[in-house]
C-alpha cells in the first residue's frame, strides 16, 4: 500500500516537474533581441517631433493611418474609402461623390497597400496612393492636406489586390486583379468556363506629373491567373513591372487545394514602355466598361464623380515581347525589387527557399529565347536561366521583403513568425528576430525605393494575443519597431495600430512637414454656397429645399436662430468656417441628424443635409472645442408643420421671432 | 559761426536719405505670445499700413471687448508718408545750407516729431486698451489692455512686446547722427 502511494506521489512530482520545464516564449526582455537602450531610442521628448512619418494602410477599416516613428504615436486617421462620421467624410454633400462607383455609393472598402510617390524611385513626399481591394479602386491622398483627393474605380477587376504600386517617376500606379474575371461587358458566363473566358486584367493608371490626376491608360488582358503583389523596376529595370501570381492552375473552386498543386507559379514581367509603344502604334482596343472617377477640388471644397464608359485594352497575343513569365516556387506572394533594380525577390509563401531573380539574366534569357514553353501564348523563361540564386532555409512562409540600402534584405515570415535579414549578393542569412505574432507586411523607411533610409524596420503582425491589455474578443493590431542600424536587429517597441494594417511606408518627416497646409484661404474659396463673411449669410428657399448660407467663427454661428422650416423640407446647412488661423476647426451637429456631424477646417465650406423628422425646436451646436466660449456656440432651428405660415427668418444677435412677428403685425 | 564741415554735411544728408528705406519696411512691431500660440503672433506697423496677423489678433480680442484694429482707425497713415518726406527734405536742406543754426533747428524738429509720434502711439494704445465693449464675454474688473509703449507687458494669457522695427531704428539712427554731428561741430569748429 505504502509503495503505491509513494509511486503516485512520485509520478505527480514528475508531472509537476515536466510542467515547470514546459517551453515558454519569453515575451518581454530577457531575449537578446530586445535592445538594452530601447526606451531611449524610441523616446521622443514632449514638444519634439518624430523623425519619420509612417503612412499605414487601415485594412478592413478602409482608411489610412498616420503614425510617427520611432515613437509609434498615431497622429491621424485619413478617411479614404470608408465613411467617417467623425469628420463627415462620405456624409457631407461635398464628399459623398468620392465614394461613388459603377455599383452606386459604396461607403466602405478593404484598403491594402500604400505607395508613396517617387521621383527617380526616391520618395518625393507629394502623394500617398492606396488600393481598395474589394470594390476595385485606387485613391490618391495629398500629403500636404492629408486628405483624399481622388479615387478611380478599376473595371474588369474582381478585387484590386496587386495595387497601387508605382513606377519610378510615378508615371503609373498599377492594378492587377486578384480574381480573374470575364470582361465586364460580357460577364454572364458559366464559372466553370474559367479557362476559356476569364482574364487576369492588369490596369496601368497614369498619374499627371503636376496635378496627380489619374486615368486608366490601358489594361493588359493577360491569361486567367490571380495577381497578388507587384513592384516596378528601378534604374536599369525601370521600364519593367513585376507581378507575382497564384492559381496558375486556373482553378475556380477550392483554391486552397486546387491552386496549390503546381510546383511553381509565376512572376510576370511586363515591359510597360513596350506597352506604350504598342498603344502608340494603335494596337489598343477600346472596350465598353463602366467605372467611376471621383475628384475632390481644394478650390470648391467639393468632389465630382464622373462615370466613364470605355477603357483601352491591349491583348498580349497581338503584342509580342511585352510579357514574360518567370517560374517562381509555390504561390509567390511578395515580389520585391532591390534598390539597384537588379534583383527581384519572389516569396513563395509555401516554399522552403527565397528565389532571387536577376534582371540582367532575365534580359539575356529573353534575348536568347531560353524558354521553358509558354503559358497561354506568353513565353515562360527557364527558372535556372533567370535565377540569381536561392536563399536556403530562410524560415517558413516568406511573405514580403524590404531593403536596408546596405546590400541586405529583410523578409517577413508568417508561419515561423520572424524577420530574417539576409545578404542579397551572397544569399546568406545574417540575422533573425522573432515577431509577436505572425508578421505580415514589413516596412523600412524608404525600403521599397532606390534610397532606403534604413535605421528601422516595422513588423505589422497579424496576430496580437497577449501583447496588450485585453479588450475582449477583438484586439488592437500589433506593430513592432526594430532597430536595424547594427549587425543584429533589436526590438525597440510594440505599438498598437487601428484597422488591420497591410502594407505601410515610412518617409523622413523633413520631406513632408514643411509642405503641410495650415488653412484654406477664404478668398480662394469657390464653393457655390460659400458665405465669406457674416454679411453674406442668408437662408434661401427653393420649393421644399432650404439652403442655409452659414458661417462659423469663435464662437458663434451666423445665423444661429432659424425659423420657417417646415416638415417635408430638405435643409442644407452650407457652413463656412471664417477662421484663418491654424488649428481652429469648427464642428456642426444637429439633433437627430440621420447622417453625421461635420468638421469644417478654416476657410472651408462643408454641407450637412438635414431632413427634419419632428415638429419643434431643434438645437444645433459646434462639436469641436474652439474657444473658451465653445460651449456657447449653439443655436436653434424651429420646425413647423407642413403647410405652416411661419415666415422664413434668421439671424444672430437679435431675436428673429420677435422681428418676424413685428413685421407680420405691421401688415 | 563757421559753416558745417563737409563730413557733417555728408552725415546729415546720408542719414536723412536712409529714411527713404522706411517707406518699404515696417517701423514698429508688436509681438504677442501665449500658451496656445507657441509660434507667436505679430503685427507690423508701416508708414501707411498694417501687416501681420491682424485678423487673428482681432478675433482673439473680441472676447475681452476690444475694438477691431483696422487701418481706418489710424488717420496717421495719411499724414506719416508726407511728414517723413518733409523730414528727409529738411535734412537735405540742412546739409546743403552748411548752417549750424539750421542743424540745431533740424535736431529740435526731429526730437519734437519723435515725442509727438510716441505720444500719439501711446494715446492710441490707451484708447485701444481702455475702450472696451460692455457686452464683452470676458470682463476682468480693473483690467485694461493697453499695449506697452515700448518693451514688454503681460496682458492676461498674452505677453506683449512692443519694439521698433527697421524703419523705427532708422529714425533713431538719424537722431543719433544729428546729435553727434552737432557735438562734433561745436567741439571742432568753434
Amino acid at each position: 500500500m505504502k509503495m503505491k502511494y509513494l509511486k503516485i506521489a512520485a509520478s505527480a512530482l514528475a508531472i509537476i516537474g515536466m510542467n515547470a520545464c514546459k517551453p515558454s516564449a519569453d515575451k518581454t526582455s530577457s531575449g537578446s533581441f530586445l535592445a538594452g537602450d530601447a526606451a531611449e531610442k524610441v523616446y521622443v521628448k514632449p514638444g519634439t517631433h518624430d523623425e519619420f512619418y509612417n503612412i499605414v494602410s487601415g485594412g478592413f477599416n478602409g482608411q489610412l493611418s498616420v503614425v510617427g516613428l520611432p515613437s509609434g504615436r498615431m497622429l491621424k486617421i485619413i478617411p479614404v474609402f470608408s465613411q467617417f462620421a467623425e469628420s463627415g467624410w462620405g456624409y457631407s454633400e461635398e464628399t459623398k461623390p468620392m465614394l461613388n462607383t459603377s455599383h452606386g455609393f459604396v461607403p466602405w472598402d478593404d484598403s491594402h497597400h500604400v505607395a508613396l510617390s517617387t521621383t527617380k524611385s526616391e520618395h518625393d513626399g507629394r502623394w500617398a496612393f492606396i488600393n481598395g481591394n474589394n470594390t476595385p479602386r485606387i485613391a490618391r491622398v495629398s500629403l500636404s492636406t492629408f486628405r483624399t483627393e481622388e479615387i478611380i474605380e478599376i473595371p474588369n477587376s474582381g478585387g484590386n489586390h496587386s495595387s497601387p504600386f508605382i513606377t519610378a517617376n510615378t508615371e503609373y500606379a498599377v492594378a492587377g486583379t486578384r480574381f480573374s474575371v470575364p470582361p465586364d461587358n460580357n460577364a454572364d458566363v458559366p464559372i466553370s468556363s474559367f479557362k476559356q473566358n476569364f482574364k487576369g486584367y492588369i490596369s496601368f493608371v497614369s498619374i499627371d506629373k503636376v496635378t496627380g490626376r489619374m486615368g486608366i491608360k490601358f489594361q493588359l488582358k493577360t491569361p486567367g491567373v490571380s495577381f497578388d503583389l507587384a513592384r516596378a523596376g528601378k534604374g536599369k529595370s525601370a521600364d519593367w513591372f513585376f507581378f507575382s501570381t497564384y492559381n496558375t492552375e486556373q482553378a475556380n473552386t477550392l483554391l486552397e487545394v486546387n491552386a496549390s498543386q503546381k510546383d511553381k507559379d509565376f512572376i510576370l514581367a511586363v515591359n510597360w514602355k513596350k506597352a506604350e509603344e504598342y498603344l502608340a502604334k494603335g494596337k489598343g482596343k477600346k472596350e465598353a466598361a463602366k467605372y467611376a472617377h471621383n475628384v475632390y477640388s481644394e478650390e470648391t471644397h467639393s468632389a465630382t464623380s464622373t462615370i466613364l464608359n470605355e477603357v483601352m485594352t491591349l491583348d498580349p497575343k497581338e503584342c509580342p515581347d511585352m510579357l514574360y513569365f518567370m517560374p517562381c516556387p509555390k504561390s509567390p506572394h511578395g515580389c520585391d525589387v532591390d534598390p539597384t533594380g537588379q534583383f527581384i525577390v519572389g516569396s513563395g509563401k509555401l516554399a522552403a527557399v527565397i528565389p532571387v531573380f536577376s534582371f540582367d539574366k532575365m534580359l539575356k534569357a529573353i534575348a536568347n529565347k531560353t524558354y521553358d514553353g509558354n503559358f497561354d501564348g506568353i513565353p515562360v523563361l527557364k527558372y535556372d536561366a533567370v535565377l540569381h540564386g536561392e536563399v536556403k532555409k530562410p524560415g517558413l512562409g516568406p511573405l514580403h521583403t524590404e531593403f536596408d540600402g546596405q546590400g541586405n534584405a529583410i523578409t517577413s515570415f508568417f508561419v515561423s513568425s520572424e524577420l530574417v535579414k539576409w545578404n542579397i549578393a551572397k544569399l546568406e542569412v545574417i540575422d533573425r528576430v522573432p515577431t509577436f505574432y505572425s508578421v505580415g507586411h514589413l516596412s523600412i523607411p524608404g525600403g521599397p525605393t532606390a534610397k532606403p533610409y534604413g535605421k528601422y524596420v516595422v513588423a505589422y503582425n497579424k496576430i496580437t494575443k497577449d501583447r496588450y491589455l485585453p479588450t475582449g474578443p477583438e484586439l488592437a493590431q500589433s506593430a513592432q519597431l526594430y532597430d536595424i542600424s547594427g549587425e543584429k536587429m533589436k526590438l525597440l517597441l510594440d505599438f498598437p495600430t487601428v484597422g488591420e494594417p497591410h502594407y505601410a511606408e515610412s518617409i523622413p518627416a523633413s520631406l513632408i512637414e514643411k509642405n503641410t497646409k495650415k488653412i484654406f484661404k477664404l478668398e480662394e474659396n469657390k464653393h457655390p454656397y460659400v458665405a465669406k463673411g457674416e454679411k453674406e449669410t442668408k437662408v434661401v428657399r427653393k420649393g421644399n429645399e432650404v439652403h442655409v448660407y452659414m458661417t462659423a467663427i469663435r464662437s458663434h454661428f451666423s445665423p444661429d436662430n432659424i425659423e420657417g422650416i417646415k416638415l417635408g423640407d430638405v435643409v442644407y446647412f452650407h457652413l463656412t468656417n471664417l477662421e484663418q488661423d491654424w488649428d481652429v476647426p469648427h464642428g456642426f451637429a444637429v439633433r437627430g441628424a440621420l447622417n453625421a456631424e461635420i468638421l469644417v477646417m478654416p476657410g472651408e465650406t462643408s454641407t450637412l443635409k438635414w431632413i427634419p423628422t419632428k415638429v419643434g425646436v431643434t438645437p444645433m451646436y459646434c462639436t469641436d472645442f474652439c474657444s473658451a466660449l465653445h460651449q456657447e456656440m449653439q443655436g436653434y432651428i424651429r420646425v413647423s408643420p407642413a403647410g405652416s405660415k411661419v415666415p422664413l427668418s434668421w439671424g444672430t444677435g437679435k431675436n428673429p421671432v420677435a422681428d418676424a412677428e413685428k413685421k407680420v403685425a405691421k401688415r | 559761426m563757421k559753416p558745417l564741415k563737409k563730413i557733417s554735411q555728408i552725415a546729415i544728408i546720408a542719414s536723412s536719405l536712409l529714411l527713404i528705406i522706411a517707406y518699404f519696411v515696417p517701423i514698429w512691431r508688436i509681438d504677442l505670445w501665449a500658451p496656445q500660440y507657441p509660434e507667436g503672433l505679430s503685427m507690423s506697423i508701416w508708414l501707411s499700413k498694417l501687416s501681420g496677423q491682424v485678423d487673428i489678433i482681432n478675433g482673439l480680442n473680441h472676447y475681452i471687448g476690444m475694438s477691431q484694429i483696422k487701418e481706418e482707425m489710424f488717420p496717421e497713415f495719411k499724414i506719416l508718408p508726407y511728414a517723413v518726406a518733409a523730414i528727409i527734405a529738411l535734412g537735405i536742406l540742412t546739409g546743403l545750407s552748411k548752417n549750424r543754426r539750421m542743424l540745431i533747428g533740424f535736431l529740435v524738429i526731429l526730437m519734437l516729431s519723435g515725442v509727438v509720434a510716441m505720444y500719439d502711439f501711446w494715446s492710441w494704445g490707451y484708447e485701444y486698451g481702455h475702450n472696451l465693449d460692455d457686452s464683452a464675454a470676458i470682463k476682468v474688473p480693473g483690467m485694461a489692455y493697453q499695449p506697452p509703449l515700448i518693451g514688454y507687458k503681460e496682458l492676461l494669457n498674452f505677453g506683449a512686446y512692443s519694439i521698433p522695427d527697421i524703419g523705427g531704428w532708422l529714425f533713431v539712427l538719424l537722431g543719433a547722427i544729428t546729435i553727434s554731428t552737432l557735438i562734433f561741430e561745436i567741439k571742432t569748429n568753434k
